[in-house]
């Protein structure tokens, strides 16, 4: 046997838990503000502080935007009820968490990836967030801190959880997934989506098997994701980490680790028999969650256009296949509205499409200053032979720099439109100064197409429309 | 504890009045109602401050003996009374419940003033606010006398379970008060206050106030909002009244129900009326004597006597009564102590020294400068915070909520209490109210039942099966035992049935026999 033969092929299956912090303007059971940033234990009360006596009363708002995330994860919307979570830790100020457990608002959609692969989500759950411990000394965790401190302005800040079936396959399909997600969640209005604050976290259950198994292997889960890079690098760490293990003969044991930064490692947290059980039951102090039928289809109708409808739209305009990279740049920069602009005014979108997905793209910071008409009416140009390739892209510049409008920056850069007339007589000069090469040109050496459009190009400064030189040259060659 | 310097057991008074007398031949004294001082103040021909004096005088003499207090705020309650004088003198509304001195049980919190819970864990701490019935309360013009004892955390049937010693019964000091809220029915049956707050997860308002002679009210669940109330288990808390007559019980539940956006579990609409149908009598009202209740293990005979007595009181008075047969309720103590330990073990998490209360650090593990681990710190100080019989609930519900567990023990729970409702429902379409022994027995002795939590926990087979129904009750005294202690009788009502549940209680109330006062006065006051 060769080696090639001996050696498995291993598939990477990853499941995301998203932890999405919910926008609104109070948290999830008490009236005290919900934002980021403010000096530690100003924003709290009784009930975020689970004082002894005090009640949770439900968010409106908070449900509302739990709906908004279902909704656009085509999840069905349904009753649901709360569950405590019980364990102790120090930033939970009631000892148990109230969260949704079998029950939950938003069960059973999906999400498309950018690809247009279909990603099933099993459900999407409320839930409050804990306080925020900071331990000082012995190397950041609990048990070896000399004291800790705890903030609790993030006690019950609502949060929606958002669990993926088991359906990725990269660490590059789970952070599209998690971009994907980012963009539903903020196109919503339910959050601001931000992983650097905290408002997006990300757990990943990252398991291996042989390619073709329809069995899951042992899973191990990977805390506290918190950027897009981290996400990928724990992933693919952890699948080399476990195929690396099981080649060697070993098993995986069923954990949760946490991911290292500085190393670049996964460590393990707890093993399986060390985890908690947290003895869900119905929380006794809040009652059933049951959004009428009307506000269910209110809450639908609210949904703006998604990313994936977005970039079908775009697709469709510019008559690009699926799957396009530059449709989904396109999309995913907000610039669709100025695809739309141009295929409205009958002009070249897919033209449309590659500028803003190459130039535009590489000056997003500079968006504002480009206004939808004068990037339609510069495609135009372009399109029309009135601007060449180069003139266009020269004057897009000076639009993102400067701002204005395509003709006047064109002209004050003397990007004059050259006549067709013109730009024959170029042609027919070019081809007298180089008989000899026109000769082999003429006899079926096409490469010689460059040499000539070179000479096009020098000799009209750059202001031929290079294309329309290649079709005289040819229409000369007949 | 901080008391009067005035007054004694018989000095002349605002409103105790000369009222019967005992075997013994000394006058024991009729302590004046709320609706008597409520209307006193408000018609000027009391003075709150006079009200005050006299209940701080009253405890002043006997609290020695009851320990119905955990606190006596008398400088609060005399600067209350002074500014509802002032409110008086100057023609505003002083409220329904103008002067009339409450207690309050030691698991409601209070802003500013310790609540305990008859725990050690609390210690220290000081509630950032009031309940809402607190506030509800003070809001009538009633004056808060103090904090009254408790088994710790509402864990008891006699209030020996507390951290700060046992209250005594005043109609027999060597016996209990009944419990969890033994405190606030020994304070108002030995006139310590007028009215009394109390919190009923399993019976622990109806019990002691059968065991003191006093009228005690569990009402429907979320009628009274629990914003405030300490949760012991948060599907079975409610806060009622105690009072001695039902008339003053019903003033009190009107106060105090109604919806409250703080409690989700508050019902969002207008509560029924306590007082519109007392004094309307029974005639044609239907009753049922449950069965099962009057039956159940361990029922006293003098107690079964006593509720035969007051079936027959009320057919003499015109109702139609008969025997009801409502068989969940055997399973009901079962389902009780699966359920309320479970939401108790998750309730009393919080205790764990972190935020408040006590904190219990350091010891062999301590490092320079360090506490010892958090796991460490969470150990001693529930371990030394909490008493035994909360320690067991804790882990009784732990063990019922485990993994492998859960569906045998809490799921099993939660299905005999929709046989219960179901159970009830059927009755209530034969019968507009149920009658039923309170406590299987008169107040026993202290210390009696401690070695043996299930005899102790024997004690609320009868008012349990209201709770997990979240139906309402009521004790109201009827007669006394063999050993000439108070015995209650239960009316039991559907759901929002407090209407009629008020109306058959003053009817039982009215034919019931006379009863002793405590003999804590009747034998000449104080030992």
């Amino acid at each position: 046997m060769t080696e090639v033969a001996t050696t498995t092929q291993w598939e990477t299956v990853i499941g995301l838990e998203v932890h999405v912090e919910l926008r609104t303007e109070t948290k999830l059971f008490c009236g005290c503000r919900n934002r980021f940033g403010d000096d530690p234990n100003t924003s709290i009360c009784p009930v975020c502080l689970g004082l002894p006596g005090s009640l949770p009363v439900l968010n409106r708002a908070a449900v509302e935007y739990a709906m908004r995330i279902g909704t656009a994860l085509h999840c069905r919307v349904q009753p649901s009820i709360f569950h405590r979570k019980n364990y102790f830790y120090p930033d939970m100020p009631k000892d148990y968490q109230i969260s949704q457990y079998d029950i939950p608002i938003n069960a059973d959609g999906w999400l498309e990836l950018p690809g247009g692969r279909r990603i099933g989500i099993v459900r999407a759950h409320m839930e409050e967030d804990t306080g925020k411990s900071t331990h000082v000394g012995g190397g950041g965790r609990i048990h070896e801190a000399g004291y800790s401190l705890v903030d609790y302005n993030r006690a019950g800040v609502p949060l929606v959880e958002i669990v993926s079936a088991p359906e990725l396959r990269s660490a590059e399909e789970a952070r599209a997934y998690v971009d994907e997600l980012r963009a539903i969640v903020v196109v919503t209005g339910a959050s601001d989506g931000k992983m650097e604050e905290g408002s997006l976290r990300v757990d990943a259950n990252v398991s291996i098997r042989p390619v073709a198994s329809s069995e899951l292997g042992t899973r191990c889960e990977i805390k506290n994701l918190n950027s897009l890079r981290s996400l990928g690098r724990a992933i693919d760490f952890e699948v080399a980490r476990q195929i690396d293990l099981i080649s060697a003969g070993g098993k995986v044991a069923q954990e949760t680790r946490y991911w290292d930064e500085v190393s670049g490692r996964t460590g393990s947290m707890r093993s399986k028999e060390e985890a908690e059980d947290y003895r869900y039951f119905p929380e006794p102090d809040l009652v059933p969650v049951e959004p009428s039928e009307e506000w269910v289809q209110a809450v639908a109708a609210s949904i703006p256009l998604l990313p994936a409808a977005r970039r079908e739209a775009v697709t469709a305009a510019a008559g690009l296949p699926a799957g396009s990279d530059a449709v989904i740049t396109v999309v995913h920069l907000d610039l669709d509205r100025y695809v739309h602009a141009v295929a409205g005014a009958g002009g070249d979108a897919a033209l449309a499409v590659r500028r803003l997905a190459n130039e535009v793209a590489a000056e997003i910071d500079s968006i504002d200053r480009l206004g939808v008409d004068a990037f339609a009416k510069l495609i135009g140009m372009e399109a029309t032979g009135a601007l060449t390739t180069a003139q266009a892209r020269t004057v897009l510049k000076e639009l993102l720099e400067s701002g204005g409008d395509p003709e006047s920056v064109a002209s004050r850069l003397g990007f004059e439109a050259m006549g067709a007339g013109d730009l024959a007589a170029v042609v027919d000069r070019v081809i007298r100064e180089h008989p000899s090469e026109w000769e082999r040109y003429r006899a079926g050496e096409d490469k010689l197409t460059g040499f000539f459009v070179g000479h096009i190009k020098s000799a009209t400064d750059g202001k031929a429309d290079l294309k329309a030189a290649s079709a005289l040259l040819r229409a000369q060659r007949a | 504890m901080s008391g009067s310097d005035s007054g004694g057991a018989g000095r002349p008074t605002a409103t105790g009045e000369v009222g019967a007398t005992s075997g013994t031949g000394v006058p024991a004294p009729r302590f004046a109602g709320a609706a008597e001082i409520a209307g006193g103040v408000r018609s000027g021909r009391l003075l709150p401050r006079d009200v005050v004096e006299e209940h701080l005088a009253r405890i002043e003499s006997a609290e020695a003996d009851v320990h119905a207090f955990n606190l006596v705020s008398a400088d609060a309650a005399r600067a209350a009374a002074d500014r509802l004088d002032a409110a008086v003198a100057d023609g505003r509304d002083p409220g329904a419940l103008a002067g009339v001195p409450v207690v309050l049980k030691d698991n409601l919190c209070t802003r500013g003033v310790p609540t305990t819970c008859s725990s050690r864990i609390l210690e220290g701490w000081l509630p950032p606010y009031d309940a809402t019935v607190v506030q509800r309360v003070v809001a009538a013009g009633a004056i808060v006398m103090g904090k009254t004892n408790l088994d710790e955390f509402a864990m008891g049937s006699s209030t020996e379970n507390s951290a700060f010693g046992p209250t005594h019964n005043p109609h027999d000091l060597s016996r209990v008060p009944g419990g969890s809220s033994g405190g606030s029915a020994a304070a108002v049956a030995a006139g310590f206050a007028a009215l009394g707050l109390g919190s009923d997860t399993g019976g622990s308002i109806r019990q002691p106030a059968a065991l003191c002679g006093v009228v005690g009210v569990k009402p429907t669940y979320g009628v009274v909002s629990r914003y405030g109330l300490i949760a012991f288990a948060s599907s079975l808390d409610q806060i009622g009244p105690f009072a001695r007559s039902v008339a003053d019980a019903a003033l009190l539940f009107d106060v105090i129900a109604g919806p409250d956006p703080a409690d989700s579990t508050s019902l969002r609409d207008d509560p029924p009326s306590a007082s519109a149908r007392l004094g309307e009598g029974v005639d044609g009202l239907r009753v049922g004597i449950v069965t099962e209740l009057a039956t159940a293990e361990g029922i006293a005979g003098d107690v079964v006597a006593r509720a035969r007595e007051a079936a027959d009181a009320l057919a003499a008075a015109g109702a139609k009564v008969d025997e009801v047969s409502v068989p969940a309720v055997v399973y009901g103590l079962s389902a009780y102590y699966l359920i309320a330990p479970a939401e108790a073990s998750s309730n009393l998490a919080r205790y764990d020294g972190v935020r408040y209360g006590l904190r219990l650090t350091g010891g062999e593990a301590g490092r320079d400068g360090d506490d010892g681990d958090i796991t460490e710190m969470y150990l001693r100080t529930r371990s030394a915070g909490f008493g035994a019989e909360v320690k067991r609930r804790i882990m009784l519900g732990t063990y019922a909520l485990s993994a492998g567990y859960y569906d045998a023990y809490y799921g099993k729970a939660q299905q005999v209490r929709t046989l219960i409702i179901r159970d009830f429902e059927a009755a209530y379409e034969r019968f507009d109210v149920l009658l039923a022994p309170t406590a299987p027995t008169t107040a026993f002795p202290l210390g009696a039942k401690t070695a043996d939590p299930l005899t102790m926990y024997l004690n609320d087979v009868c008012t349990i099966p209201s709770n997990l129904a979240g139906h309402p009750a009521v004790s109201v005294p009827f007669g006394a035992g063999d050993d000439g202690l108070p015995i209650g009788v239960q009316v039991l009502a559907p759901a929002l049935g407090e209407t009629v549940m008020f109306q058959v209680a003053a009817a039982l109330e009215a034919a019931a026999p006379p009863l002793a006062a405590p003999r804590l006065y009747s034998e000449g006051g104080t030992r």
